[in-house]
């Protein structure tokens, strides 16, 4: 009856010929149309969309900003120390047994009376040299050899201090001159003083040839060292050359502040190197006598700044982000709320409830990785700022990074998982009443 | 007479539907509603709309039209009775299955007409391929050529907000036809539509009506239902055939 024309001109009747179930193929949706309909519906209200990323831009900027202004503080002050630190090595006269030496409480000098000169040999070595407190418990120092105006002197500390210890300090000469080999050679009772030991005893100016006393023993003042990159004790105290020292007052008492030490100022990275010779170097017969402290490694120290408010820090920047992820999970809630009548017609259209739910989750998702992608730029911006701002090196770590958006964007997904879940339970026969 | 392959079909017996087959075919279809007590909306319905069919069902509200329009549609299941949709029955499929049903074969026409605002037409009739497998690619060219067949090719990419209410209808008319449905279901079409634009509307049914389209529209306006080829009546949840006498008064 119905001629095969009119059928060609009707797809729609041409289908109902063969109607089985294969007939009726499940309902798809493509993950290009998914992304484009989230992206859509993003874009449909670009001002509840921003202010909804709000939450996971600031917790996913904290928590990158917080990360790398840590690592880089840490890093700048890591930076500081590990200079200094690279290039110093501590040799200590550990000694024998104490058992050994119940005569006296002095202990031997371990150190040999050309120490400085047989650890400035090493390769790497720039300067060192023995000094240890003069053996007094509490030492009188005065401007003058009455022993009654020692008062100004209380607190100030005495240092056998070698020529070399005077150049591994690196101290910084205000007036005068340091003693040097000629000085310890002779055993002159010369002294340099300490900045803030030189303002005590009120020794300003050298040009009068001043003298300090220790114990009566008179020294002449022939230099003031205002600052030292190492030993900032000695700032505090007369300094006097080791041999002068070692011949008016003997050897060093026993006990750990009064040992003889050595300093030894090396070039940048020979430090381990230097802790490592030097013992034996100093002592060939008997290295265990001595012993040479290596550096702290910086990567602890590091961890140890990385440490408490970091930890706050990074609490407010969870918060950040589960109030973010609340901000979402209401904006998707009520948008499902409001496009009832759109999920009602989508239903009608043929899309299954997981459509719909995909289509809503994909927005959340969207929206927080969104967020988190913004929230990383600002945070490295910061970082970045900040440390130009202080002269530092910014340095971001990859694992805090790389990482962040996915933060935003698992934000996002969980702050979904309701309302998509609350759309794909709308019922379609419902939504298309309104 | 017979198509040629029914002769290899041997299990279908007796009830070999002759060609062309119903589009729609209910058999005592009941609704029930399970909430205490128990509510009939539905009493067994028998409604058989043949292809190229124009068909009106009208009645007042709390007729039972709108749980009628479920079951049609596909968003709800009878309690008891048959409905075959171009010759498959639905009361078997699992709800995926009647969801893609849904989507490929019956177009809906909506009284408030459904149109997302922030998508131009073109893009609004598009959304009705977006989960049948259509490429992409075809979707503009496809949107295009339906939106020409109800008068709107001049207005392709308008915002649903700055049409009037029949372009509004007239869109919403190119998303129900643009995968070629079998049924073209349409709920008070022409409800927020003054009667110029309602008029103009209805005398697109007809011609969408003449090219062989099934139409079945569901309203309470005796105006409407009298442009259809046949009607159909529902009250107190009974469809009867003809237009029952009028009642009361109240449309």
């Amino acid at each position: 009856m119905i001629p095969r024309t009119w059928r060609a001109r009707r797809p729609w009747r041409a289908r109902a010929a063969g109607a089985t179930r294969s007939a009726v193929p499940h309902s798809r949706l493509s993950l290009v149309d998914l992304l484009a309909e989230a992206l859509s519906g993003l874009i449909q209200r670009p001002g509840r969309s921003t202010l909804t990323l709000l939450g996971t831009v600031l917790g996913v900027g904290a928590f990158v900003a917080v990360l790398g202004l840590t690592s880089t503080a840490a890093g700048q002050i890591g930076h500081s120390f590990s200079l200094l630190q690279d290039t110093t090595v501590n040799v200590a006269d550990v000694g024998p047994p104490p058992a050994a030496e119940a005569d006296t409480n002095r202990g031997p000098m371990d150190f040999p009376a050309d120490a400085d000169a047989r650890v400035g040999r090493l390769n790497g070595a720039l300067a060192a040299g023995v000094y240890w407190p003069a053996p007094f418990q509490q030492p009188r120092v005065s401007a003058s050899a009455d022993p009654s105006g020692a008062a100004a002197g209380q607190g100030l500390s005495v240092y056998a201090m070698s020529p070399g210890a005077l150049q591994a300090v690196q101290a910084t000469v205000s007036a005068g001159v340091l003693y040097n080999d000629f000085h310890q050679q002779r055993d002159l009772r010369v002294a340099v003083l300490g900045a803030a030991a030189a303002q005590r005893l009120g020794i300003t100016r050298l040009d009068a040839q001043p003298a300090v006393f220790v114990n009566g023993t008179g020294f002449t003042v022939i230099g003031i060292i205002s600052d030292t990159q190492r030993l900032p004790q000695s700032l505090l105290g007369v300094l006097v050359p080791s041999s002068t020292a070692q011949h008016l007052w003997g050897n060093p008492l026993q006990g750990d502040a009064f040992k003889a030490r050595m300093v030894i100022a090396t070039r940048t990275g020979a430090a381990d190197l230097i802790a490592h010779q030097a013992a034996m170097a100093l002592r060939p017969d008997d290295p265990s006598l001595l012993s040479a402290a290596a550096p702290p490694d910086p990567a602890s120290l590091r961890d140890a700044v990385a440490g408490d408010l970091t930890g706050l820090f990074l609490l407010l920047a969870a918060i950040c982000l589960v109030i973010g992820a609340v901000g979402i999970a209401n904006t998707t809630l009520v948008a499902v709320l409001e496009r009832t009548g759109e999920i009602g017609l989508r239903r009608s259209l043929g899309a299954r409830p997981r459509h719909i739910a995909a289509q809503f989750l994909t927005e959340s998702t969207v929206l927080g990785t969104l967020g988190g992608l913004i929230g990383t730029a600002l945070g490295v911006a910061t970082v970045v700022l900040v440390a130009v701002g202080r002269d530092w090196t910014a340095v971001l770590q990859p694992w805090t990074v790389v990482p962040a958006p996915f933060a935003g964007s698992v934000v996002g997904l969980l702050a979904g998982l309701y309302p998509s879940l609350r759309a794909a339970w709308v019922e379609p026969a419902e939504a298309l009443r309104r | 007479m017979t198509p040629a392959q029914a002769p290899h079909e041997p299990l279908q017996g007796p009830e070999v539907p002759v060609p062309p087959a119903p589009v729609i075919r209910m058999r005592g279809v009941t609704r029930t509603f399970p909430s205490p007590p128990p509510v009939t909306a539905l009493r067994s319905c028998e409604l058989t709309v043949l292809p190229g069919e124009y068909v009106a069902v009208v009645g007042p509200s709390g007729s039972g039209k709108s749980t009628f329009l479920n079951l049609l549609g596909l968003l709800d299941r009878p309690s008891s009775g048959t409905y075959e949709l171009d010759g498959i029955d639905t009361g078997t499929l699992a709800e995926s299955r009647r969801t893609a049903l849904r989507g490929q074969r019956i177009g809906f026409v909506f009284q408030s007409f459904h149109l997302l605002p922030h998508r131009t037409a073109a893009e609004n009739v598009a959304l009705a391929q977006l989960y049948n497998r259509t490429p992409r690619g075809g979707r503009r060219a496809a949107a295009r050529d339906v939106l020409q067949r109800v008068g709107l090719g001049h207005r392709l990419d308008a915002l649903p907000t700055r049409m009037s209410g029949g372009e509004r209808q007239r869109v919403a008319i190119a998303r129900a036809l643009v995968n070629e449905p079998s049924l073209l279901l349409c709920d008070e079409p022409t409800g927020n539509l003054d009667s110029v634009t309602a008029d103009r509307v209805m005398t697109l049914f007809e011609e969408l009506h003449a090219t062989g389209l099934t139409l079945l529209v569901i309203t309470h306006d005796r105006d409407v239902a009298a442009r259809a080829g046949r009607t159909v009546t529902i009250r107190d949840g009974v469809l009867r055939p003809g237009v029952a006498a009028p009642s009361g008064g109240r449309a």
